[in-house]
């Protein structure tokens, strides 16, 4: 019933301005990511610099990326739906201080973050650099990522539909399993995701994190971030785009899935704490 | 029932024991626009349409508004009541016709240079300002001396109570007094037409008697015209010098209060307006109607011999007497009886239809009684419709396609394919399933009313079409249906400007 | 003990083990910034040395001005056009919304590798600008102006939208109904909008690494020293520095959000619940 028409036209432009910057900066950038990853040196048409990655080297670190994105997301699920749920079993009124707590950290900077666990972790208990630490840096880095969409759906959840499943007798892990765990789904998913992506693209913490030299095993080596950041070092545009080209379509993919599967229920960073 | 309401209907039913037969005018049912003077007219819009997204929300519509008047837009939730209300201040462009303020066309003007204010639903005072300012916002954008400012301000804080509360944050002001700050901001700006979009919606019931107190005698004192918006009749009736009734975007009534009760001009605005008992009957001759199986007396005149109409008669005109009464005209059956106060309800069957009967005296649950009617209780009106129409094409050599389905027709004319025609369906053809896919075509239950013995049942078609029928069933608003229509009594008929 | 306490008993305990995890490290960090002693795990006694070696280290105070002038700038450039965007978008029919809307969060899902690799191909081949400032404060105002939009928005759509009308009832052009009645009631959400460009900008190392080869700014000096073994101590007292203006930040703008959230909810009461 309430459209209009005259008014909302003239406010629509104000829009512009960003849209214009944003077809410049965002999406002229992308286009050329596209190109460069299609062309050679010289400019070339080709598809050598995809050929290029199936070298052994490139498959090692997006495996490697890929297992420590996995891991980190698991661990990072497994200690922030406990914290979540017992968030909201306080009283609601302590609740946001609480939370608050919890995501503070994650408006520092990462790379203090980052510092920190090095300082305690590696300097304090004497841990070796490597794949663990890495492990611990990324969870360390990653957790309030976690902790806000699953608090959200926690928060937000019915509590008469989790009494209705008691009364209808089902003992409490029949609960849990059965209505709170799938309904908490849209929050996992959005919170996994937030997750896994950054942690898929991060180079920072396996570089101040990662193997020094020390013992190598598989997992030790450089990350998906680690060879792009490489090439473009080195002046490489071109396979360095092909990687980079490779690693937005992932993200864009698993940016549509989230969509498509929590249809926005939940709120992504900052939404809440300001 | 609500006290004032009562009042009103007292004094009603004085006024009418008291009035001499042949006073009570013939009203025919068509709406016509206010006779005013051109000087009169302070509002006016003509021809005016507003389509939101592909439906038609206001239709055509015509209305002129008399200078100083307290004038009410009555209707149902999505009626288009709000919508003219906001196409009168500017927030909405028409689709089609035009606006104009004081016979000056403004339907281009945009909001801030009409000289009407508006008092919304839920107020809308600014949050970031406190009552002061929010009462000057609109005299410091005329650039008014801050002396004369202020003294603008403290007068219409003072005239709505709130004398004192000038320092004072919105945020700390209960419900009644934010509507009083809303009336102050508007009323302040010296508008020529005060508009207001059901302010008192969000008022407790106490509260809105008493601003409905308060803006009638403020109405009375500041001698400006007053457009108000409201879907309670009774506010509609008690405040109003003029009410208009609107359904579907259509103005279905505009009149005193008193007539708009008293004679209302179909069967809907009957409906909505107060309780009522509508009962279909036939017009045998002037001043003669015949329902339920019985001759009655009436006062109305100038129909058609046999013309089916739709009456209402007021649940207080039903007389009741005991059983075997000569006065009395049906003998029924007494269902319930409620005490309400000062009167009690009663729900009495009779010849089949279950009249809602108020009468001061009781009968009992269970009770045979003999129930009557004054000539002047009937209210006789003209019957929307009968028979659906629609435009169409005839697709093959006894099909016929409308409402985006194909119909096999009895094609006596030998009307060829491709030729556009009209086509008639009456009430008695169209039938209703629960089960869409029994019907020809599905549809929307959109209103019913109740005319003793059966329902008419208007469905909203998936192609923008209203098939109107009578059922004995009531249906739920909005439900999904099936359409089913008897193929052999399809009339179709060629469009007149075809040569 | 009923089973309800029992749960909040464990609860809390859970609770705090988390917290403790969160903050040791950074309790460490804090701790070992007031002493002098090279290695963690020898405490060398209390004092302020870092911190003074810290205000008189070029290098760091250089890179910590420019990273404010970098940070305000790029969120104030941010804070104008996210709001305008904000605005705009609010008013836009559901398609153009759509396409603006995916817009922003290409910017805020995107890897800061690649934004930061498209930064650095656009500025080297399609447009040069000759200023590393000109291209840092760019690149920034980019990235920051998603998450402007992202805090104004839903500000925009709690509004009233008859305050608005009323202001254009009571005589107000659109233009100072929007100075006068949606801005100042924004306020709040752009200042948070703010905040969170400001933290953005703060954050990101990447995108100034490969923007820029000249200016130092405190991530980027941060990045480059953490990746060398032997870590100086003076890192840690610019560190806890950082995160005291951060935390300062975030308490101020949730003191705000929290007064005005509380006003909002204060006024609807009053209205009563006739609805």
């Amino acid at each position: 019933m309430k459209s209009k028409k005259k008014l909302r036209l003239s406010k629509g432009t104000m829009a512009f301005p960003y849209f214009a910057v944003s077809v410049l900066f965002v999406i002229v950038p992308l286009v050329l990511i596209l190109v460069y990853a299609f062309t050679d040196a010289s400019g070339n048409f080709t598809f050598e610099n995809f050929a290029r990655l199936g070298a052994a080297s490139s498959w090692k670190s997006i495996i490697r990326s890929f297992l420590i994105a996995f891991f980190t997301t698991v661990i990072c699920l497994l200690l922030s739906y406990p914290t979540a749920l017992a968030l909201t079993k306080i009283k609601a009124s302590k609740r946001m201080i609480i939370l608050m707590i919890f995501i503070m950290p994650m408006w520092i900077n990462s790379l203090l973050r980052i510092y920190a666990v090095q300082l305690f972790y590696a300097d304090t208990l004497g841990m070796e650099k490597g794949f663990v630490l890495t492990l611990i840096g990324m969870v360390y880095d990653f957790f309030p990522f976690m902790l806000l969409p699953i608090y959200t759906i926690l928060a937000d959840m019915d509590k008469m539909v989790l009494e209705a499943s008691a009364d209808l007798g089902a003992k409490p892990a029949e609960t849990f399993f059965k209505v709170r765990l799938p309904l908490s789904m849209p929050g996992i998913v959005s919170g996994a995701l937030m997750v896994f992506m950054p942690a898929m693209s991060s180079f920072a913490v396996s570089d101040i994190l990662g193997y020094d030299g020390g013992s190598a095993t598989f997992l030790d080596g450089k990350l998906f971030g680690n060879v792009i950041y490489y090439y473009f070092e080195r002046g490489n545009y071109n396979s360095g785009s092909a990687l980079a080209l490779l690693l937005l379509v992932l993200i864009l993919f698993s940016t549509f899935l989230s969509n498509v599967l929590t249809k926005g229920k939940t709120a992504r960073k900052g939404g809440t704490i300001a | 029932m609500k006290k004032v309401f009562k009042a009103f209907f007292e004094k009603f039913r004085r006024e009418k024991a008291e009035r001499p037969l042949s006073e009570t005018a013939n009203t025919q049912p068509s709406v016509e626009i206010h006779p005013l003077k051109k000087s009169e007219r302070i509002i006016e819009v003509q021809g005016l349409t507003k389509v939101f997204d592909g439906v038609t929300v206001i239709d055509n519509m015509n209305l002129a508004i008399k200078k100083g008047e307290f004038v009410t837009l009555l209707g149902p939730s999505g009626c288009g009541k709000t919508t003219l209300l906001r196409i009168i201040a500017g927030f909405e462009t028409p689709t089609e016709g035009q606006v104009f303020l004081e016979n000056v066309n403004v339907t281009d003007v945009p909001p801030y240079r009409r000289p009407v204010n508006t008092v919304f639903q839920r107020y809308a005072l600014f949050p970031h300002l406190n009552v002061f300012k929010n009462i000057a916002y609109g005299l410091k954008i005329k650039k008014i001396d801050k002396k004369v400012i202020a003294e603008k301000v403290n007068a219409a804080l003072k005239m709505v109570d709130l004398e004192g509360y000038g320092h004072r944050d919105v945020s700390s002001l209960s419900g009644g007094q934010q509507q009083r700050v809303a009336i102050a901001r508007a009323l302040v700006c010296e508008p020529k037409v005060l508009l207001l979009d059901e302010p008192l919606g969000a008022l407790d019931l106490k509260m809105r008697k008493d601003m409905q107190e308060e803006l009638m005698a403020m109405h009375k004192r500041l001698g400006i015209t007053f457009l108000y918006v409201t879907h309670d009749q009774e506010e509609a009736l008690t405040m109003s010098d003029t009410v208009v009734v609107i359904n579907d975007g259509v103005i279905q009534q505009i009149g005193t209060p008193k007539k708009i009760y008293d004679e209302p001009a179909n069967a809907f605005v009957a409906d909505f307006i107060g309780e009522s008992n509508i009962i279909s009957g036939v017009m045998l001759k002037d001043f003669c109607v015949r329902f339920l199986g019985q001759d009655f007396e009436c006062v109305d005149k100038g129909f058609a011999k046999n013309e089916k109409v739709d009456l209402v008669i007021r649940p207080e005109d039903i007389k009741v007497y005991p059983e075997g009464d000569e006065k009395g005209q049906l003998v029924g059956k007494v269902l319930s009886s409620i005490f309400k106060g000062t009167f009690y309800q009663m729900e009495i069957l009779a010849n089949e239809y279950q009249f809602t009967v108020q009468s001061t005296k009781e009968s009992k649950e269970g009770d045979t009684v003999s129930i009557g009617v004054k000539p002047d209780g009937i209210h006789i009106m003209k019957k929307l419709r009968s028979t659906n129409t629609f435009y169409g094409k005839v697709t093959g050599e006894d099909t016929v396609e409308f409402c985006g389905t194909e119909f096999t027709f009895n094609n006596v004319d030998g009307i060829e394919a491709g030729t556009d025609v009209e086509i008639s369906v009456d009430f008695d053809a169209v039938s209703l399933n629960d089960d869409e896919t029994d019907g020809d075509l599905g549809g929307n239950v959109s209103q019913t009313l109740y005319k003793g013995k059966y329902y008419q049942v208007q469905v909203y078609t998936d192609t923008d079409e209203d098939f109107f029928t009578d059922t004995v069933d009531d249906w739920d608003i909005n439900d999904r249906i099936g359409i089913k229509i008897d193929h052999s009594k399809i009339v179709v008929k060629r469009l007149e400007n075809e040569e | 003990m009923s089973k309800q306490k029992k749960t909040l008993l464990l609860s809390i305990v859970f609770l705090v083990i988390m917290i403790i995890l969160t903050y040791l490290p950074v309790a460490i960090l804090t701790v070992y910034s007031f002493t002098e002693s090279k290695t963690i795990g020898v405490w060398n006694g209390f004092s302020f040395e870092l911190y003074k070696e810290l205000f008189t280290d070029d290098e760091i105070l250089t890179a910590l001005k420019n990273t404010l002038i970098i940070g305000l700038s790029a969120s104030a450039l941010a804070v104008v056009l996210g709001t305008l965007a904000a605005i705009g978008i609010h008013s836009m029919k559901k398609a153009p919304r759509m396409v603006m809307e995916s817009i922003n969060q290409i910017t805020m899902v995107n890897a800061d590798i690649v934004t930061a690799i498209g930064f650095m191909l656009l500025f080297l081949f399609v447009i040069f600008i000759p200023n590393d400032y000109a291209s840092l404060i760019i690149a920034h105002t980019v990235i920051c102006t998603p998450y402007v939009i992202m805090s104004v928005l839903p500000r925009l759509s709690q509004l009233n939208p008859n305050v608005y009308e009323a202001g254009l009832d009571l005589g107000a052009t659109p233009v100072r109904a929007l100075f006068s009645i949606i801005l100042p009631q924004l306020i709040p959400a752009v200042i948070a909008g703010f905040a969170l460009a400001f933290t953005i900008s703060l954050d990101d190392f990447t995108i100034s690494t490969f923007v820029s080869s000249s200016v130092e700014t405190i991530p980027r000096f941060l990045y480059n020293k953490l990746k060398v073994k032997g870590v100086m101590p003076v890192l840690r007292a610019l560190s806890v520095f950082i995160m005291a203006a951060v935390f300062v930040v975030l308490i101020v703008i949730n003191f705000f959000s929290m007064r005005t959230e509380r006003k909002k909810q204060q006024i609807e009461k009053n209205l009563g619940g006739a609805k």
